[in-house]
This record gives structure tokens, C-alpha cells and sequence, in this order.
């Protein structure tokens, strides 16, 4: 009697180049699990990964109904990196110097090439602070700052705060017109500080005798423009902060924020 | 003899364990205490460091002169720290809280730059006879102040002479423009509106232009000083030093 052999069906080029790749040594050192296809791998794949492991590894189908949810938080986070990105690429070839600020601003739009880089920060910008706003309304339409999630709005308002501070001093940047008398009104508003503003209520207080240790040159508007009107000084402190500063500062914001949302449940959720 | 130099942790420790203990507690405390009496009770260890139970069981029966007597004198073979665990964490909690308010001083004193490049605050601006009446401005690019030039005993309580006008207009820090045909400064980011004296008539201005300090310098030439200002609203036009007589 002869047996029957079963001829598997010999697999294609393509298929025994993956399956080679996936077991060398350096796709396995990467890759520490296999293809997500059983739930142990799944969740492999999200627990593995630095970058993933802030995401839970499965969430509600209420977490991806627009209705819901309207993804404003998301997209909000989407534009943060996408103003980290380009705002990353315009600092090539963008210097924070009296002489050099506005004409290198020029030249981003008429030397360099691909000349839409500023605009698209700036577009990108505008677009971040609607969504953040829309986010935080719908976030109060839903109801989900009630307790416990009440520290998480606290965040978020602290991060519209930053956010706002982020288009204020990059709005200094291009040193036009519109930029140095916007930032002049704005910081104006400093001197008016209770105690640390030299033309705010209660600063005349603070004196060792004749010596008065809030004036124009020694209050908090001093401090936040390195001088005592906008010029070298603040230029320079608006790029430190608007390229450093506060996207650190909202970066660990951020951070505290979904984690908030991932130990409340996950989004979009009942407690 | 090992077990003398440990705590005994619990309170019922067998009674003939004191009897020998002695002459090695003697030997390893602080100062020789008194042989203790076989029938006393156990010194209550429980909780306590080992520094407390080692100058010998008498702490425990007299506690006050013992801690006095430990503190005051510290014999040579005395092996017990000098500070205790919670002194030391008091200590090192303390340093570092120390230092770290001096390093966030320090950046916040950072903050403040001793170097500007700013134009000076005080500038000759030529001699009386180069002006004429009315508004010049020749220095208001370069140092931000119209110098006016009036001769009318009824404008002024001082008559005829000079004073010096900021350029900043007093709603929101714009520089107004000086309309000769029209006699007043017109600000042109909100239209507030200032007579020649620097009065607020018109417009969000809510007080009149500032004054600087106006004065005749050695030479002969006018001086003004921008570090010192006058409000009219605080009635300080009237101060000698917001206005030259010429």
C-alpha cells in the first residue's frame, strides 16, 4: 500500500525572506516577540516597546467613536509633534540676534528649500491652540473632569497655560513689527505685578530704607525680558524658552496627563 | 558571649542569663556598672538602639542619670555612634534642603543680567538756541524723547522753556506720532490722543505722556535723564527738574 505524502506547497520568495529576516540575531535582539498574532504576543508588543508602553494594550470601542471622544486630545499631541518637528527643522537655519532674526525668517521662506517649513509651524501652531481649546470643551461637555479625574483637568489647564505661553514667545521670533509691539504690550502687563512689578500695588514696600529693591530694572518684567525693553535680551530668552523651555515643560506634562487617563480606566470610559 | 553585645529583642529573657552576663557586660559598657542583681528585671530592649543598651543594663533601671552621664562623657572604648539614625537622617535631610535652595537662589539670580547693551539714560541734546517753538524730533528715534519748546506764560506755571516728552504712549507702550498740522500726538495702534503738554484728550490713554528730567548740563548744552521721570497725574510736573527755563 503506498502512502500518501502531503507536499506542502513550497512558500514564495517572499515568505522565506520574512521568515529568515525575523530569526537572525539582530531582528530577534530587537524584536524580543512574535508577529501580534495571539494575545500574548499582542500585549508583547505594547509592554516591549518604550515607546508604545504608555498605551494600553487594548482599549473600548467607545475609545475610537468620534462622537465621543472628537480625538481632540490626540490631534492635539499629533500637532505638538508635528510643531516639534518643523520647529526642530526652522532652527537650521534661524539665528535669535537683532541682526539676524527677521532676514533669516525671509530667507526660511525665499532661500531654503521646501519654503513652506515657517508656515507650516505657524499654521500648525494656530491649529494646536483650536484644538487644545476644543479638547477642553469637550472634555467639560462629557463630564470628565469630576472626581478623581479633577487633578488631570488641573493638568490640562496648566498645559493650555504652556501652550499659550508657546505661541506667545515664538511670536516674538520673526522680530517684525507685529512681533516686538505684541510682546511690548505683553510683558507690559508684568510691570503691574503685586510686589514684583515696579509699577504694581505693594512694590514701593519692599525697601531697605531709601533703596528700593523692585524699580525698572530689577522686577519680574526685567526677568523675563533681560533688559529693560524688548530687545537682544528677550529675543534671546523667548527662543530659549519657546525651544526649550516650556516644550520640556509640556513634554512631562504631557506625560503625567495620559498616564492620568490610562489609571483612570483608559479614555472614553465609565470609572 | 556573643549574644551580650546584641539587644536582646524580647523582654523574656531566661534569668540566669544576667549572672554571667555580667563581668562581659562590665567588661564591654561604657563605664563598669553594677553587677546587676540576678532577680532585677530584664531590661525592656524592645525598640531600642543598640547604643542605648550597651553602657550596660543599668540604663534601663536608671534612665536619667545614665543618658546625662552618656552624654557628658564618652569613654575611649566606646564603639556607639556619635549620632544617632535619626539625627544623621535630620542632619542629611537638612544639607540637602540647604543646598537646594541655594541652587534655586542662585538661577533665580542668574535670571537677572548685570550687562545691558541698552543706549544711556542721559544724552546732551545740543543747545538751547538750536531749537525752535513747538515739538523736535530730532531725538525721538535714537532716544525715544520729543523735546518741546514753549513760550507761553499761561501754558506752563513756569513760562518759557524746555521739557521733555517720553515717547510711550501710556495705554499699552506704542510710540505715538506727532501730528504738526492737527497740534497733538496721535497714537496709531488704539488713537489715543495727547495735546502738545503730553495731557490725555482722547482716546483709551488713561493718563498723560510721561516727563523726563530736563536740566542744563556744565557745557551749556540741555541734559536729559531717562531714569527719572514725572507724572502729571502725581503732580510732579511741577518739580523743578521736569522743566528747563529757557
Amino acid at each position: 500500500m503506498a502512502e500518501t505524502k502531503t507536499i506542502a506547497p513550497k512558500e514564495g520568495p517572499g515568505t522565506q525572506f520574512w521568515n529568515w529576516l525575523t530569526e537572525t540575531q539582530v531582528w530577534t535582539s530587537v524584536f524580543r516577540h512574535g508577529r501580534p498574532d495571539s494575545d500574548r504576543n499582542r500585549v508583547l508588543v505594547m509592554l516591549s516597546n518604550v515607546f508604545l508602553h504608555l498605551h494600553p494594550v487594548r482599549i473600548r470601542k467607545s475609545g475610537v467613536k468620534l462622537r465621543y471622544t472628537w480625538c481632540m486630545g490626540g490631534l492635539s499631541f499629533f500637532l505638538f509633534l508635528v510643531l516639534t518637528f518643523t520647529g526642530l527643522l526652522l532652527m537650521f537655519y534661524y539665528r535669535p540676534t537683532l541682526e539676524y532674526a527677521y532676514s533669516d525668517i525671509i530667507g526660511l521662506r525665499e532661500h531654503v528649500p521646501l519654503g513652506i517649513m515657517r508656515e507650516m509651524h505657524r499654521w500648525g501652531a494656530h491649529a494646536m491652540v483650536i484644538t487644545v481649546w476644543l479638547h477642553m470643551f469637550r472634555v467639560f461637555m462629557t463630564g470628565s473632569y469630576k472626581p478623581p479625574r479633577e487633578f488631570n483637568w488641573s493638568v490640562g489647564v496648566i498645559m493650555l497655560v504652556l501652550t499659550l505661553l508657546l505661541s506667545f514667545t515664538g511670536y516674538l521670533l520673526p522680530w517684525d513689527q507685529l512681533a516686538i509691539w505684541a510682546i511690548t504690550v505683553g510683558s507690559n502687563m508684568a510691570r503691574a505685578t503685586p510686589f514684583l512689578g515696579y509699577e504694581g500695588p505693594g512694590a514701593q514696600l519692599l525697601r531697605l530704607g531709601d533703596v528700593p529693591l523692585i524699580h525698572a530694572y530689577d522686577d519680574a518684567r526685567f526677568a523675563l525680558l533681560g533688559g529693560s525693553f524688548v530687545g537682544e535680551g528677550a529675543l534671546l530668552r523667548f527662543y530659549v524658552l519657546h525651544c526649550v523651555g516650556l516644550p520640556l515643560g509640556i513634554a512631562v506634562l504631557m506625560a503625567v496627563h495620559f498616564w492620568r487617563v490610562r489609571k483612570d480606566g483608559g479614555i472614553s470610559g465609565p470609572l | 558571649m556573643a549574644d551580650e553585645t546584641k539587644p536582646e529583642g524580647t523582654a523574656t529573657a531566661p534569668a540566669p542569663s544576667p549572672a554571667p552576663a555580667a563581668p562581659a557586660a562590665a567588661a564591654h559598657a561604657a563605664k563598669p556598672a553594677a553587677p546587676r542583681p540576678p532577680a532585677a528585671p530584664v531590661p525592656d530592649l524592645a525598640g531600642k538602639t543598640t547604643s542605648v543598651a550597651s553602657p550596660g543594663g543599668a540604663a534601663a533601671a536608671k534612665p536619667a542619670p545614665a543618658a546625662a552621664a552618656k552624654a557628658a562623657t564618652r569613654d575611649a572604648d566606646d564603639t556607639s555612634p556619635l549620632l544617632n539614625r535619626r539625627a544623621w537622617m535630620g542632619l542629611a535631610w537638612g544639607a540637602f534642603s540647604a543646598a537646594s535652595a541655594a541652587a534655586l537662589a542662585a538661577t533665580g539670580r542668574f535670571m537677572f543680567p548685570n550687562v545691558l547693551n541698552e543706549p544711556p539714560q542721559q544724552f546732551k541734546a545740543g543747545f538751547p538756541n538750536e531749537y525752535g517753538l513747538g515739538v523736535d524730533e530730532r531725538w525721538k528715534e535714537k532716544f525715544g524723547i520729543w523735546l518741546v519748546r514753549i513760550s507761553d506764560e499761561n501754558v506752563e506755571p513756569h513760562g518759557s522753556g524746555f521739557y521733555a516728552l517720553f515717547t510711550i504712549c501710556t495705554h499699552l507702550g506704542c510710540t505715538p506720532n506727532y501730528l504738526s498740522a492737527e497740534n497733538k500726538f496721535k497714537c496709531p495702534c488704539h488713537g489715543s490722543g495727547y495735546r502738545l503738554t503730553g495731557v490725555n484728550f482722547e482716546g483709551p490713554a488713561p493718563r498723560p505722556l510721561e516727563r523726563a528730567k530736563i536740566s542744563l548740563a556744565d557745557d551749556g548744552q540741555i541734559l536729559v535723564d531717562k531714569s527719572r521721570k514725572f507724572q502729571y497725574e502725581l503732580g510732579q510736573w511741577t518739580d523743578p527738574d521736569a522743566f528747563l527755563k529757557a
